[in-house]
């Protein structure tokens, strides 16, 4: 199935794979600290498992960005 | 407001701009804007809004210049090194645009200052390095009803939304500060100098628009953008009904003190 994750298409096997198996697909740095919108709607962290990812989605991998020192 | 002979001719190139015009020039120079934090985001935001002629800019920063500073923020120079950053800033504005009324406080942000010292400004800029401050000047500015534009970089990234009341907050994205330590910052995974000017100055930008009431500023939605590929991205958030402070059952409705990291390094 074809989705979009952070504005870029990708390929995955298969016709469903859970939110969570599609952030480690994707080495996310920190998926503790990631905020993940799907098209268009937060999805809260306690359902990262439990959201299916379909055919045609969009996901995007939000981060925290601080700058500075501390 | 009667322009003068010199701020006819200094505000050119905005008065002749369609959008902009002598109203436009007008309410920027009525304009007031708080810069939190003098450093590589507040050093481009505060060099531009002067250049355009924003009528009073509020400078906070408790910290002093650091040769380490010196790779981005543009605003303080060699001879700065150890100068408080809002007297550094002050200076350079002040050459740069005499119309310009600075106010500098030279302090951290805290609970205890923040409502008096922002309900001062018309709109706040976050230039801060810390995600303690990101979430207080998100929280006071929600419950105090006040536009501000959120913005953060890192490695080669950047990115910044704006918050306007009624539209998404920070934490309708972000519920809640990382823990400490948790997220790397430019004193650990480093920044390109040129990314806080590729940032600072879209967030001046976003003042600037909102003062002349023209153009789409960037609420509902993070414009995140990666400059190895010199990608830039649009993402739509919508206004998080759940949110904890500006959602339909707010848990917060006063501002939280959250723990900043001490660092035994750094001597102020």
């Amino acid at each position: 199935m074809s989705v979009k994750v952070n504005g870029k298409a990708q390929e995955i096997e298969g016709s469903t794979i859970s939110l969570l198996e599609l952030i480690k697909k994707n080495d996310v740095k920190q998926p503790d600290m990631v905020s993940v919108q799907l098209n268009g709607a937060f999805v809260v962290r306690d359902e990262y498992e439990n959201t299916d990812i379909k055919n045609g989605d969009e996901v995007d991998f939000l981060y925290f960005m601080g700058g500075g020192s501390f | 407001m009667d322009f003068t002979d010199l701020q006819i001719e200094r505000y050119s190139r905005h008065i002749i701009l369609q959008d902009v015009g002598v109203e436009g020039q007008q309410k920027i120079l009525e304009g007031k804007v708080l810069v939190v934090g003098a450093g590589g985001l507040g050093s481009p935001v505060a060099l531009y809004l002067a250049a355009a002629g924003v009528g009073t800019i509020g400078l906070i920063d408790g910290d002093v210049v650091d040769l380490t500073n010196l790779q981005r923020q543009i605003i303080h120079f060699t001879d700065d090194v150890r100068k408080a950053k809002v007297l550094s800033a002050k200076e350079k504005i002040e050459q740069l645009n005499p119309d310009v009324k600075v106010i500098t406080y030279q302090e951290l942000l805290t609970t205890d200052n923040v409502f008096e010292i922002i309900s001062q400004y018309d709109f706040i800029i976050d230039g801060t390095d810390n995600f303690a401050t990101k979430f207080l000047v998100n929280d006071a500015c929600v419950l105090a009803k006040k536009p501000f534009s959120h913005g953060g970089i890192l490695r080669f990234e950047g990115q910044t939304f704006t918050y306007v009341p009624g539209h998404a907050c920070y934490r309708c994205v972000f519920h809640a500060p990382p823990p400490a330590n948790a997220v790397p910052t430019c004193s650990q995974a480093g920044v390109l100098g040129s990314i806080a000017g590729m940032l600072g100055t879209i967030q001046a930008t976003e003042a600037l628009k909102f003062f002349i009431g023209k153009g789409k500023l960037l609420t509902d939605r993070l414009l995140v953008f990666n400059a190895l590929d010199m990608e830039f991205r649009n993402v739509n958030f919508k206004h998080n009904s759940s949110c904890p402070i500006c959602g339909d059952n707010p848990s917060i409705t006063s501002l939280q003190t959250y723990d900043l990291p001490t660092c035994e390094l750094k001597q102020k």
